[in-house]
């Protein structure tokens, strides 16, 4: 098996959880990463200060689409406030592969789309 | 296997290419020949002083090394030396013309066309020149095959509003080699000024911009085996002795008052400051080099290359090339995608196996959206790269295909 294109996140990649948009939904942003033209953009649903359903929509790489997917799971259930507390290394750690440099904004993208629309920081997560 | 078209066999004049990597992104810049890397560390080891004021013997030297590589530079592209105006790279000089000749005569309700193929450096001046001065920005398209319609270009130029025409001489994404002469006479004639990108032309095929007739021509000599900091704006002396300098500053004066100066003559009018004296000195090395292969040959080269990465990923299933399908209409660069792996991953696998493409939108995300892909990978050749080169590409894309689970 490859070390970086790991059978998991092909598979991520390949069938990505949560995808697609959500009508109505409460919060929402939409990113891209300049380097590459990714596009990514959230839906979200809030229940009782939670995450009650998330879409992410857009496309990239294997990378930002697998941690899309993969955060999407974590994600769904979660505090809104809690939102954004996450870090980079939640979703580095999430990925549970290397991430270089030139690649590290693929692996963010998907946790910045997210922090965006829980709170309004549309910063990098560093 | 086809037998060689062309013979060029210079890969050791490149010391980067002891560390074995298959370099496939001359688009973006080139490497650079032991020539130019001498030529730079000599100027700076034995004739370095600022060129153009000293009277000792050292700085004559210096500025007969500088002004020397500017005479080479522009015979080279068939320019006259007091009209090659050294700039930073080609979007230096394209932004020289868009505020020097730019704010002067383009006014309200006028239109300043373009292509959709441009890369971003022949679209961002223009969109600041346009939103400043009130007038607006429009582009002709490009055809599924990657190639520009003259027809369409005389109907928008028949309209009336159209005072410059800027257009790519080669298309960084498909490598369209687009009819410039035709478009600068075009232009002409409708009364539009006309500037041509030559950034992909310049370094892999012989341009002679007097006979392209455009009236400014901008290229870079990092694409070129030159260093980086270096670019060339050639023009027509009656457009670049009216204009208003770009910069104002030390050596583009002739005196200094205290309220007005007075500018001095050509082409030190646009160099403000002290210039990219080694760059230019490596530059005129660089093109030296080009002139001993002989630009023929290289674009010889480039064609052979070219067609040979066109039928070899041919051969790969779910991959589907870019651009014009006839060698005689492109340059040496393939853009490329196969379904189901991102272009980001395609170069990441690619790096493994020491193959150097680029992946993403290659500064033109207007001709992306025209395209309807968000990315392509991208193989571009210089005079160093061999069918070899080619074939471990394929192998990686083939890899890369593997660890997608996409072979059957």
């Amino acid at each position: 098996m490859d070390d970086f294109y790991r059978d998991y996140i092909l598979d991520h990649y390949k069938r990505p959880r949560n995808f697609g948009t959500l009508e109505p939904h409460d919060l929402e942003a939409h990113d891209h990463n300049p380097l590459c033209g990714d596009e990514l953009g959230v839906h979200i649903r809030v229940e009782d200060g939670k995450v009650a359903e998330l879409r992410f929509h857009g496309q990239g790489c294997a990378i930002s689409q697998a941690s899309a997917s993969m955060a999407s799971e974590e994600l769904i259930g979660m505090p809104i406030e809690d939102i954004g507390k996450l870090d980079a290394d939640w979703v580095v750690d999430l990925l549970g592969i290397a991430i270089s440099p030139t690649r590290r904004k693929c692996a963010l993208l998907s946790l910045k789309v997210t922090r965006g629309a829980a709170t309004g920081d549309a910063s990098w997560p560093a | 296997m086809a037998p060689l078209a062309t013979s060029l066999d210079v890969r050791a004049d490149f010391p980067v290419f002891d560390r074995g990597f298959a370099y496939l992104d001359s688009a973006a810049t080139s490497q650079k020949p032991r020539q130019v890397i001498e030529a730079i560390d000599s100027y700076y080891r034995s004739s370095n002083a600022n060129v153009h004021r000293g009277v000792y013997k050292l700085a004559q030297e210096a500025t007969d090394l500088f002004e020397g590589a500017r005479e080479r530079v522009a015979r080279f592209a068939g320019s006259e030396t007091a009209t090659t105006i050294f700039t930073r790279n080609a979007t230096e000089a394209i932004n020289l013309v868009a505020y020097a000749w730019g704010r002067e005569h383009i006014h309200e309700g006028d239109e300043v066309l373009i292509t959709h193929m441009e890369h971003h450096s022949n679209i961002v001046p223009w969109q600041i020149l346009c939103s400043e001065r009130g007038a607006k920005l429009r582009y002709l398209h490009v055809s599924g095959e990657g190639l520009l319609s003259l027809d369409e270009l005389d109907q928008v130029l028949a309209e009336g509003r159209v005072k410059l025409v800027s257009v790519t001489h080669v298309s960084n994404v498909l490598g369209t080699i687009n009819p410039v002469a035709e478009i600068a006479a075009r232009a002409r004639a409708a009364g539009a000024v006309s500037v041509i990108d030559g950034s992909q032309a310049v370094p892999q095929m012989a341009v002679d911009v007097s006979e392209i007739g455009a009236d400014f021509y901008a290229w870079t000599g990092h694409k070129a085996l030159g260093p980086t900091g270096i670019g060339v704006l050639h023009g027509t002396r009656e457009l670049l002795e009216s204009m208003r300098p770009f910069l104002g500053g030390g050596d583009m004066i002739a005196s200094v008052g205290f309220d007005s100066s007075t500018y001095n003559e050509l082409p030190w009018k646009f160099e403000a400051g002290t210039s990219a004296i080694a760059e230019g000195v490596g530059l005129g090395a660089a093109i030296d080099y080009l002139d001993a292969i002989g630009m023929d040959a290289v674009r010889a080269h480039e064609r052979d290359l070219t067609g040979y990465t066109l039928e070899r990923l041919g051969d790969i299933d779910g991959l589907r090339t870019f651009g014009p399908r006839d060698l005689d209409l492109r340059g040496g660069v393939v853009s490329f995608e196969v379904e189901g792996i991102h272009p980001h991953d395609l170069a990441e696998l690619c790096d493994r196996e020491g193959v150097c493409v680029r992946a993403g939108h290659h500064c033109a995300q207007p001709l992306m959206r025209e395209m309807g892909v968000p990315a392509t990978a991208r193989a571009s050749f210089h005079v160093y790269n061999n069918r070899e080169d080619v074939d471990r590409l394929v192998a990686a894309l083939n890899e890369a295909r593997n660890v997608f689970g996409l072979t059957p």
